[in-house]
């Protein structure tokens, strides 16, 4: 539908009025919001998370994407509540305990709110415990972890034991991410996964969440 | 002493100095602090700091300034303490410098937030925040500034702005962060090498450069690129390699002798400053040093 082809591309242009415009036009129209969500912002999204890993776009274009992206979820959200649309499933993210970096983490919850789960972004320098005590209150299986520093990427390691402690495992699971990262260090720590970037993180969180593309 | 951008001009290659980090942690700083703190409390680490890269060889030591512009301190609740930090760790430097004929540059990193419209932070409050560090350096005497890391053309310039307000005389350097692409090396915020040296020469820089992101390899790659484009002289300050992991430890895997060979081909393409950023040691420095002193 010709509606959500543009609201598609308003997101792919980093247009926040256009992508707001489109996405009250079809709420008028009467289109479903799951359908609303589907076909035109992740739909979206999903094209500006491609060009950004073929390196055809960058940062500066996937954050004023991700504006547009929340400018139309905004004025969704009522009527998805409304029409109980199922989120895909929630996840808990995060930056880990001493580390203030936060550019990777927010692009790998843009990615996830592009794709339909419930992020839970809990910010930077946040606590192990923090991590598990809200994905337990929240009912989230996915923990997401970054850092970008080699001295706080340790850090990680503590809120796999946190889960483990708590006897959480395998119910929670938890993925980690971030520049100093590797699969190997994932492994080492008893990570579940390691996410190389923010589409890897969505493609990790469906297949563990047992989401159908 | 002879003036830096005098040297340089006229032929000289320059030694810089290396990671900073790296040997704070050594001394005690830990995950979550704010390395500019040491600047108030452990002035005798970064003089420390200071004497071993100078021991290695190096003609130009950085301040430890890389995040003290009052919006990151401001992180660390710190941003009233500004001045201080600047200029103490000016004169820690200095004081490690004594009568040697080696120059200090202060360290000027990103502020840490994006600007806008892709985030919060407001480009007047972020020019404001550069001219309060560069005032702070300049008024402890710096011989050059160095505005490093950058991945924002917009934030570099800001900063060339602020420095400029401050002083139109001080020598002055700025190095971005480029990424390997399968389409040639930009910033993480989309800058390539092209728009880097006409955004950063029209600014009105005296060096440019880059810093940080890359092992040697890539970074000779990048030396060339600029070398290409501009004619102005040119800083190099490679990682030694990406970090690894091995055994549970970070480990950065390039040699002294690795970063000596890259830099045989970054005199080869008329370099002017070479130094290391994260990762590089004062033996790595050394290594270079000798390259550099054979080169003459």
């Amino acid at each position: 539908m010709k509606l959500l082809e543009e609201l598609a591309q308003s997101l792919e242009r980093g247009d926040s009025q256009a992508a707001a415009d489109s996405t009250r036009g079809a709420i008028e129209l009467g289109l479903p919001a799951q359908r609303i969500l589907d076909d035109g912002l992740i739909a979206g999204m999903a094209v500006v998370g491609r060009r950004f890993k073929a390196h055809e776009i960058f940062l500066p274009d996937v954050l004023l994407a991700a504006k547009a992206m929340y400018a139309g979820l905004a004025l969704l959200k009522p009527l998805m509540i409304e029409q109980a649309v199922a989120t895909q499933g929630k996840v808990v993210i995060g930056t880990v305990q001493g580390d203030l970096h936060d550019i990777g983490k927010n692009l790998v919850g843009i990615m996830l709110e592009g794709a339909g789960f419930e992020v839970l972004d809990l910010g930077t320098d946040v606590a192990p415990e923090t991590f598990v005590d809200t994905a337990v209150r929240e009912g989230a299986r996915i923990i997401g972890l970054s850092a970008l520093l080699t001295t706080t990427m340790p850090v990680m390691r503590k809120v796999v034991e946190a889960v483990e402690k708590r006897g959480l495992r395998p119910e929670i699971r938890v993925i980690v991410g971030g520049a100093p990262l590797s699969a190997a260090y994932a492994a080492e720590i008893g990570a579940s996964a390691y996410c190389f970037d923010g589409i890897s993180a969505v493609e990790t969180v469906r297949e563990m969440l047992g989401v159908e593309r | 002493m002879r003036g830096l951008l005098d040297r340089i001009t006229g032929g000289e290659v320059l030694a810089g100095d290396g990671a900073m980090g790296t040997l704070l942690m050594e001394h005690g700083l830990e995950p979550g602090q704010c390395p500019e703190s040491f600047n108030l409390e452990r002035p005798e680490v970064l003089r420390e700091v200071a004497r071993r890269y100078l021991e290695a060889g190096a003609d130009i030591v950085q301040t430890n300034t890389f995040g003290a512009t009052p919006v990151k301190l401001a992180r660390y609740g710190l941003e009233d303490r500004a001045d201080e930090i600047n200029a103490q760790a000016v004169q820690a430097v200095r004081d490690a410098v004594g009568p040697r004929a080696a120059y200090v540059s202060g360290s000027c990193g990103p502020c840490g937030s994006l600007l806008a419209p892709y985030g919060e932070a407001d480009p007047d409050v972020v020019r404001e925040a550069f001219s309060r560090q560069v005032r702070a350096l300049v008024g402890a005497g710096v011989d050059m500034l160095c505005i490093e890391t950058m991945t924002d053309l917009a934030e570099a310039r800001l900063a060339v702005e602020a420095a400029r307000s401050v002083s139109s005389s001080v020598p002055l350097a700025v190095t971005m962060t480029f990424d390997p692409t399968p389409n040639g090396f930009f910033t993480i915020m989309g800058t390539s090498i092209e728009q880097a040296v006409s955004g950063l020469t029209d600014s009105g820089a005296d060096i440019i450069g880059s810093n940080c992101g890359n092992g040697i390899e890539k970074m000779v790659e990048i030396a060339g690129d600029l070398r290409r484009r501009s004619a102005l002289p040119l800083l190099i300050q490679s990682n030694a390699g990406l970090p690894e992991l091995v055994g549970g430890r970070v480990v950065y895997p390039e040699t002294p002798e690795r970063l000596a060979e890259g830099c045989e081909r970054l005199l080869d393409l008329g370099v002017n400053i070479i130094g290391g950023c994260c990762g590089t040691t004062p033996e790595h420095i050394a290594a270079m040093r000798r390259v550099v002193d054979e080169g003459l």
